[in-house]
């Protein structure tokens, strides 16, 4: 074998590379998100299979709905009517974006941006101070 | 017939991880023991590729020489390319990765009418070939955010600038398209200038097509299946914690991709793409072109045997010489 000395560190750096991923996590279990679930409700808007993999495609379509064309109706959930709105229609019942939208896109390392310009509840401000 | 073949093998591949995809035994398979098949078979065909290749010897300076070397102090050196000491060859190979300098003087030939031959710059080949492989650099690193668990600082960032046109959702990533565009180039390029048509093998366009497959299954997962992440990362980020989970109700989709990123895995080491790994061990960049100011010896030459100049030569040969009326220096 010829330039072992430039060779055994090339392969041993790649694999270390490679392996990154099972140094990173070594020593633990990924767990599935624990989301706070709203109280005092039982459905979403949607099925939840489809809120799960869906619902930033229906909060796009509320704000096309609502900004371009609209139509700000409000929209039927489990009886009741609510706003089709981000902070006043999800966030009415899903009381807390830290512990149910943040704690599941942490996981999925997704960084909506739409909080630059919208509010966060104000549970998550009153947590914080209570802290 | 040699686009043909890759691209029936890939549909063939795809059609069988989609029919497993829906049997749940299959499904533990494909998506559970083919990746660490797979995996392993990448890293130790790599390796193995690797300590093969060095068991070739270089004996000779093999660089290839694209601009002056050093010589006389008022004769200026091309440094890059005829680097004569270790840190211009690092600097040389340094461009050649990152920067795929040897593409970049890519040239074109035509034969116009005269007929007289002309060659002229031929850039889109390196263009396309550095968008292609960057973005495919930024997508892998992206694809840690479903093995990770925490979640390495850089992957957060690359989403960020990745997304940043913040078009539609879930946002649509520039290199995604970028991938696309460059592979379908690079394929289009091979069926449509006849002469490259011409040294086309299956081998050439079966990774292309391959490639091609998993970013379009990756994108039809991401923006049009939406299949559920948290799901999926639960048994990815357990294969890279040796405790898989193989949540229920996953899409088709989804080991159609994997099953494809598997088979480019295995196919890896037995194929061109081996030039990751080429690209550091080829000796024409690799080697300083110094042999007229550092003496090589032949690696293999047996020490036994000492070297011989030529007035030793004609002291052992004298007589038979001059018998043989062949001029001699001395007398
Ligand atoms: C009427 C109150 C209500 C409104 C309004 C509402 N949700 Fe829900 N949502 C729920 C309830 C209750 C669940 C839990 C359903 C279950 O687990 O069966 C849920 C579940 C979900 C889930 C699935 C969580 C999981 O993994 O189990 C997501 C994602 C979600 N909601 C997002 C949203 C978004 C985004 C909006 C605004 C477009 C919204 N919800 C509006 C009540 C609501
Ligand atoms: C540049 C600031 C900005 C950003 C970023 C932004 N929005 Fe908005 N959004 C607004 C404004 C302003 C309105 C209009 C409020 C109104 O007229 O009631 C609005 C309205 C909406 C509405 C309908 C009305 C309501 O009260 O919610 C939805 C739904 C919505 N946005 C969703 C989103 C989503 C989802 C994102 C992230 C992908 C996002 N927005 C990002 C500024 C922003
Ligand atoms: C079950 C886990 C889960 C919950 C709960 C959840 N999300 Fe998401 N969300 C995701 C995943 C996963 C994505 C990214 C999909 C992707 O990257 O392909 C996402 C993407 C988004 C996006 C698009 C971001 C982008 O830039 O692409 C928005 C907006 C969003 N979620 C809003 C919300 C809001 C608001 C809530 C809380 C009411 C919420 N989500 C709760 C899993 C969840």
């Amino acid at each position: 074998m010829y330039d072992k000395g430039k060779i055994v560190p090339g392969l041993i750096i790649f694999v270390g590379l490679m392996l990154f991923a099972i140094f990173n996590n070594a020593g633990q279990k990924p767990q599935p998100p624990k989301l706070e679930k709203p109280e005092g409700y039982k459905e979403c808007v949607l099925p939840v299979e489809e809120m799960k993999q869906s619902h930033m495609v229906l909060l796009n379509e509320w704000r096309d709905e609502v900004i371009r064309e609209g139509k700000r109706e409000q929209v039927k959930v489990g009886g009741k009517m609510f706003d089709k709105s981000l902070q006043r229609g999800c966030m009415h019942c899903h009381t807390s974006k830290k512990k149910f939208c943040d704690v599941c896109h942490e996981f999925a390392s997704v960084y909506p941006y739409c909080w630059d310009c919208h509010i966060a509840p104000q549970r998550d401000m009153a947590d914080q101070e209570a802290k | 017939m040699r686009v043909l073949y890759p691209f029936v093998a890939v549909l063939a591949l795809i059609l069988v991880a989609f029919l497993g995809g829906k049997v749940t035994g299959l499904q533990y398979m494909l998506g559970v023991v083919l990746p660490y098949l797979a995996f392993g078979v990448f890293i130790v065909g790599f390796c193995n590729r690797v300590m093969q290749w060095s068991k070739s010897p270089v004996p000779f300076r093999i660089p290839t020489t694209c601009g002056q070397g050093k010589s006389l102090p008022w004769i200026k050196q091309d440094r890059l390319d005829c680097p004569n000491n270790k840190l211009e060859v690092v600097g040389r190979m340094i461009l050649e990765i990152f920067a795929f300098r040897s593409l970049f003087r890519n040239t074109r030939a035509e034969v116009h009418d005269g007929p007289k031959l002309v060659y002229g710059s031929s850039k889109s080949l390196w263009l396309f070939a550095i968008l292609f492989h960057y973005a495919f650099l930024v997508i892998v690193l992206r694809h840690l955010r479903l093995f990770t668990e925490p979640i390495p600082f850089f992957v957060p960032l690359l989403e960020m600038g990745d997304g940043m046109m913040q078009m539609g959702v879930p946002r649509l990533y520039a290199t995604d398209i970028v991938f696309l565009a460059a592979i379908a180039f690079l394929f289009l390029r091979r069926v449509s200038l006849r002469h490259i048509r011409y040294i086309s093998l299956p081998a050439d366009y079966f990774p292309l097509i391959l490639i091609f497959a998993i970013g379009v299954t990756g994108l039809l997962m991401r923006y049009y299946y939406r299949v559920d992440i948290t799901a999926i990362k639960q048994l990815t980020a357990g294969l890279a914690s040796f405790s898989p989970i193989l949540p229920a109700g996953i899409h088709p989709i989804f080991f159609i991709h994997v099953t494809l990123v598997c088979v480019l895995m295995a196919y890896f080491p037995f194929s061109k793409l081996m030039h990751l790994g080429g690209v550091f061990l080829s000796p024409t960049r690799n080697m300083s072109n110094n042999s007229r100011s550092v003496r090589h010896i032949n690696p293999w030459n047996d020490p036994a045997i000492k070297p011989h100049s030529y007035a030793a030569y004609e002291d052992e040969f004298r007589e038979f010489m001059k018998d043989a009326e062949i001029p001699v220096e001395k007398e």
